[in-house]
């Protein structure tokens, strides 16, 4: 007797993003599960785009410095670095914006991304600090120097969503919706948003990731929940593209800084910190990220190779 | 829940004059309000439609999908008004809906026209013997519906249980056993059997004002116990159909879940 998979019916299909105007990026528009090849169309890969940004960090920890060091007090070679390393997207944060850091001006912000832009061909996804009321002054300004280069801005949240979800729309960007840790609220997030006539098809949720050991099971179940109501239950306000930014908290964690002398029982502490990168990002892959935002090289190459094997299944079976 | 926009019936006075007319107007704009107020298919009620049923059924059909890019619920007692209606709809928004047939042999014509136009059908738990009396005299009708219908070739999907619903000023106890009769409709199949209600003869005879409210009621109870389409004005009962969703968890909840 032949054995056939049994197969679930999805009623949504997600968007495709399409980003960058000399160089393109893509991802999105699958209408199955995460990998359930056998299910659905999966036009595109996720996608990877490195972190830079618009200062020298703060609180990068060693392993990181020892990489980006030479390079990170110029936004543009840090990108061209990246660029070298493969990079298919940049994915620049305003840090130097935040109070608690330098409270630079949105002018100044958009001097750095205007120069970016023009230096840099690789398509471009540009955050805010991460602090509501001062992203609410940056990423119009922003968004407005980069009107034509049809990038990705964020993140919009509930308290600030209005003014950059239309300074996004007038610069004809895709916008970046983060919520936090919760469906209900990412759906009524993405609801208020479309209200003011922004096209849902250009929003990625951000569902507000957290790191490997650091409440990362809650995140998976949330992003799950919301793929889910996507594609099986026809929830057109959840059936988008996520993002996870995996970077930003991966790299606050003991696991990634903890020195060898510190706990001997945790090993290199190079291998360990690339593989908690590493290994958060594979597994919000497989919980529904479509985009991810990366920092160390190596964690984004043994990233690659998890996506490229798993894909390289999908072509070779013809399914 | 499948919600078929009731306000197209001749008995409607607006209605009938422009049928009488054959002005489009009218027609079109009820049509398109109640598919903006939340109407996935629109009743065409003509009633027995004696005289030129076929004509003014075609008309009907042909007004109503002109103006909104739905399918339509055919209501005429009249077979040849049926067919009519049938064969002109336009199936690009889906499959026409027959209203409806029952155990009355006259009405077995409606199952023949439902196998030919391989199209869902109404059948009303009405016995040969006149109204049922409790939700268990509804299910013994349903039965031989259900046989009947699988004679002519019906799939069982393709039917909606209708436990008829009576008016509550001449007749209370009865609402209850339509509740009833709704949930065991359900068992009678697995998958289960799809049930539809026609809300609003609840509240004939009732003042004007409490009208709205018994059928609101009416149908959050019976979406509780499992209904799947009720014919009905959608504006009336929009809030009621997505706010139960919410509660029995086939819609995710959102604050602003009302406005979309």
């Amino acid at each position: 007797m032949s054995f056939s998979i049994p197969k679930e019916t999805y009623s949504g299909k997600l968007p495709e993003i399409t980003f960058g105007s000399v160089k393109k990026a893509f991802f999105g528009g699958e209408s199955a599960l995460p990998f359930h090849f056998f299910e659905g169309a999966f036009p595109h890969k996720p996608l990877i785009a490195f972190e830079i940004q618009d200062d020298v960090p703060e609180d990068y920890p060693e392993e990181l410095a020892r990489v980006y060091s030479s390079v990170w007090e110029d936004p543009v070679r840090w990108a061209k670095f990246c660029e070298s390393l493969g990079a298919e997207a940049i994915a620049l944060r305003l840090m130097s914006t935040h109070p608690d850091s330098k409270n630079s001006k949105p002018e100044q912000a958009a001097q750095a991304v205007k120069k970016l832009i023009s230096e840099i061909d690789l398509p471009m996804i540009i955050l805010g600090s991460n602090h509501t009321e001062k992203d609410a002054e940056v990423l119009p300004v922003v968004a407005d120097t980069a009107r034509g280069y049809n990038c990705i801005v964020g993140k919009a949240q509930e308290g600030n969503y209005k003014t950059i979800a239309a300074s996004a729309m007038a610069g004809g960007h895709s916008l970046i919706a983060m919520s936090e840790l919760d469906v209900n609220l990412a759906k009524q997030l993405n609801i208020l948003i479309t209200q003011i006539g922004f096209p849902r098809e250009k929003i990625i949720i951000d569902p507000m990731c957290s790191a490997l050991g650091y409440g990362f099971e809650y995140t998976y179940s949330v992003m799950e929940r919301i793929r889910i109501a996507g594609l099986l239950q026809g929830d057109s306000m959840l059936c988008v593209p996520m993002v996870a930014d995996v970077g930003f908290y991966v790299w606050k964690t003991k696991e990634t800084q903890a020195t060898e002398e510190e706990i001997p029982e945790w090993g290199s502490l190079h291998e360990r910190a690339i593989m908690w990168e590493a290994v958060t990002a594979c597994s919000f892959l497989l919980s529904g990220a479509e985009l991810l935002i990366m920092r160390h090289p190596e964690a984004v190459k043994t990233t690659k190779k998890f996506i490229e094997e798993l894909y390289g299944t999908y072509r070779n079976r013809n399914i | 829940m499948l919600i078929i926009g009731e306000r197209l019936t001749i008995i409607s006075k607006r209605v009938r004059e422009a049928i009488l007319k054959r002005d489009k107007l009218p027609i079109q704009q009820i049509a398109i309000e109640q598919w903006k107020a939340g109407a996935h298919m629109i009743e065409a009620n003509i009633g027995p439609a004696e005289d030129d049923g076929e004509a003014l059924m075609e008309w009907m059909v042909t007004t109503i999908q002109e103006a909104v890019p739905l399918p339509v619920s055919l209501d005429t007692t009249n077979p040849k008004a049926m067919e009519a209606g049938l064969r002109i709809h336009n199936n690009e928004w889906g499959k026409p809906l027959i209203n409806s047939t029952s155990l009355d042999p006259e009405r077995f014509i409606m199952f023949e026209l439902a196998a030919k136009y391989a199209a869902p059908i109404i059948a009303l738990t009405v016995g040969k013997g006149g109204l049922p009396r409790d939700a268990e005299e509804r299910v013994e009708i349903a039965v031989q519906l259900m046989e009947k219908a699988t004679e002519y070739g019906i799939e069982l999907e393709d039917i909606f249980l209708d436990p008829l619903v009576l008016q509550i000023s001449t007749s209370q106890h009865q609402a209850k056993e339509v509740l009833r009769a709704v949930k065991l409709f359900q068992e009678l199949n697995d998958p289960p059997m799809k049930t539809i209600v026609g809300l609003s003869n609840l509240s004939n005879g009732c003042p004007r004002q409490v009208r709205p409210i018994l059928n609101r009621y009416f149908l959050a109870l019976l979406m509780y116990e499992g209904l799947s389409a009720a014919i009905v004005n959608p504006s009336e009962v929009i809030e009621v159909v997505k706010t139960v969703n919410v509660i029995t968890g086939k819609t995710l909840y959102a604050h602003s879940y009302l406005e979309i």
